[in-house]
């Protein structure tokens, strides 16, 4: 009752106001959402454009005044910060340890995807309510006892433990049967073993191809996700020449004290290399989400 | 009949993850629970079995507590406008007369691929005292007299790791509203749009009831994740008085990693998980507990699989 009283209230408004009144509040409306809209994408992209801007002025500049335009800096301050800190090194560890862990992932990932998709075997739902249990436990919990694993392994200072726990993704296990599950027809498997294919020549023959845009989608992710780590590599790595690009950023404050120029490059280089995946793959990574993949269940 | 007997490649083809499976994430989880009950020597490597003595001193020694609530005051801080800005933004990107949709989302999306170290070693610097860019602006400005000390106040140094959480995550989370939004038929904002509803009507009545499952979903990550922040927070501030920025899991690290009191660091990552499990269920009772209507019963997220 009280919704359609003021249903009909609101109608009665409407018709006391002229033409021009609805059109002012329709256009004021929405001036005042486009200014709230570029307020925020200004408040979101001032970070990103103080870091640009004072990577290329000196120290007073970037302490006393308030840098608007690039300064001519840049390079001074690059070469200060490559005197104290070997950031490209860690550039080509973080690199190296991220590509061949996401490969290694997603070529294992799959293939346990593929059999939880297509083959019926004995205790297949209860290993995969395994798997999607795990989607849900905090990563912190086994990290202790990780690092008493490796260490009584000897494994400390080696790229091991920092690629191999990446075979276990089980979200990838769960986004990749979705995916099988819906685009790959059985009928496909069928005709492939009558034409007397072996088991893993179809996987990498026929299901692999197949698989390709998620592939990438898990692929991107999984590499960006890796590329950031820092808890694990900070208690692996204890070897300053094999420490990655997240460890040396954390200690680029204590290798350059007080010089903001040589900070503020540091941080730049580290996130030039997420720029250029991004403006390639935003469109791909954010329908990934968007689609509901996640929430489709 | 060529589909019969194809289950030892199935087992064939999950061993290597299910391998990785036991040695990288389960065993580690255990090893955790039984080092939590002893007492480790880090240079000799002896174990000594102390029974409850490290759950003991994680209860009543106040540190953990500390860290706790320090942990649940950054969060709340950050949640809170993380979601609401994340909400009125999806809402205000569906409008019809947006132009540019896609890169507004981008420009808030991509802060969330970017290294959470680098984040907060960035707003450690923009928020530095003396010579940070916001302290420039405030004094440009006039706002302030002096440069503020963002680091020597809990409160500000709370306030700030919270800005760069939000700041991190409010476009992600625009995506996951969207896409609720676009979830939700047309036909029945027709139907409301017949009966005469208004835009507040809509929003209230339709939109937010319908988004329940994707603001549980939302919600419980948020916990899951949020409870477990350790790189933003640890390298925007390092010297904040009293400790009130050291957060539950970084506690755990230097327990364990600075102090070399791994065990009692296996106990704190018990204590976590805990708090984790129970905050979840809570947040998940609090945003699904509402007796609003709820027009899709079996609009349920992670059902079915």
């Amino acid at each position: 009752m009280e919704q359609t009283n003021l249903v009909l209230h609101d109608r009665n408004r409407l018709k006391e106001h002229s033409i021009a009144t609805i059109l002012f509040r329709k256009y004021s409306v929405r001036l005042v959402g486009m200014l709230f809209l570029l307020t925020v994408a200004a408040s979101a992209f001032f970070p990103f454009y103080t870091m640009l801007i004072s990577s290329s002025h000196d120290n007073y500049a970037i302490m006393n005044t308030v840098t608007l335009v690039p300064g001519t800096s840049f390079l001074r301050n690059y070469a200060r910060l490559t005197e104290n800190l070997n950031i490209w090194r860690g550039f080509r560890n973080s690199a190296f340890i991220a590509t061949v862990s996401t490969t290694l992932n997603l070529y294992i990932t799959a293939l346990t995807a593929y059999a939880f998709s297509k083959f019926s075997f004995k205790g297949k739902s209860f290993l995969f309510g395994i798997i999607l249990f795990s989607i849900m436990i905090p990563g912190q919990v086994g990290t202790i006892g990780f690092y008493k694993q490796m260490s009584d392994m000897k494994l400390i200072n080696s790229y091991l433990p920092l690629i191999l726990p990446h075979m276990a993704n089980c979200f990838g296990v769960f986004f990749f049967r979705q995916y099988l599950n819906a685009t790959l027809p059985d009928e496909i498997i069928e005709a492939s073993l009558m034409d007397g294919c072996k088991e893993l020549t179809i996987f990498h023959w026929v299901v692999l191809p197949m698989m390709v845009p998620a592939l990438v989608t898990q692929g991107v992710l999984a590499f960006i996700g890796n590329w950031n780590s820092y808890l694990m590599p900070l208690i692996i790595i204890r070897e300053g020449r094999k420490m990655t690009l997240p460890v040396l950023i954390a200690t680029v404050k204590s290798a350059n004290v007080a010089d903001f120029g040589a900070q503020y490059v540091g941080i730049l280089i580290s996130v030039i290399p997420l720029l250029v995946i991004f403006s390639f793959a935003s469109n791909m990574l954010m329908d990934k989400i968007t689609a509901g993949d996640a929430l489709k269940g | 009949m060529v589909l019969k007997n194809r289950a030892k490649y199935a087992y064939f083809f999950i061993t290597p993850f299910f391998l990785a499976y036991i040695t990288f994430t389960l065993f580690p989880i255990l090893y955790s629970f039984y080092l939590s009950f002893t007492e480790l020597d880090p240079l000799g490597g002896t174990i000594k079995f102390v029974k409850f003595n490290n759950y003991i001193r994680l209860f009543t020694s106040g540190f953990f507590l500390q860290s706790f609530l320090n942990t649940l005051a950054i969060w709340i801080i950050s949640i809170v406008p993380q979601l609401t800005l994340a909400m009125v933004l999806s809402l205000l990107l569906q409008a019809k007369w947006i132009r540019g949709r896609r890169l507004f989302r981008s420009i808030f999306y991509f802060p969330n691929l970017v290294t959470p170290v680098t984040i907060g070693v960035l707003f450690g610097m923009l928020f530095s005292h003396p010579g940070g860019a916001i302290n420039n602006i405030l004094l440009m400005l006039n706002l302030t007299k002096e440069a503020v000390h963002f680091e020597n106040s809990p409160i500000l140094s709370r306030m700030v790791i919270g800005l760069a959480i939000c700041w991190q995550n409010f476009g992600y989370n625009i995506l996951f509203f969207t896409a609720g939004l676009n979830s939700i038929s047309s036909t029945i904002y027709e139907a409301a749009e017949i009966d005469g509803a208004n835009a507040w009507q809509k929003a209230t009545k339709i939109t937010l009831p319908l988004m329940r499952p994707i603001l549980i979903y939302v919600m419980i990550t948020s916990v899951i994740g949020g409870l477990q922040m350790f790189d933003v927070s640890k390298m925007v501030f390092t010297d904040v008085p009293g400790d009130r920025t050291t957060t539950m899991v970084q506690y755990m690290y230097e327990s364990a990693f600075e102090r070399w009191q791994i065990s009692f660091g296996a106990s704190v990552s018990y204590g976590i998980f805990l708090i984790i499990a129970v905050l979840s269920l809570l947040s998940y009772r609090v945003v699904s507990g509402n007796p609003a209507p709820r027009l899709h019963k079996h609009q349920t997220i992670g059902g079915g699989n």
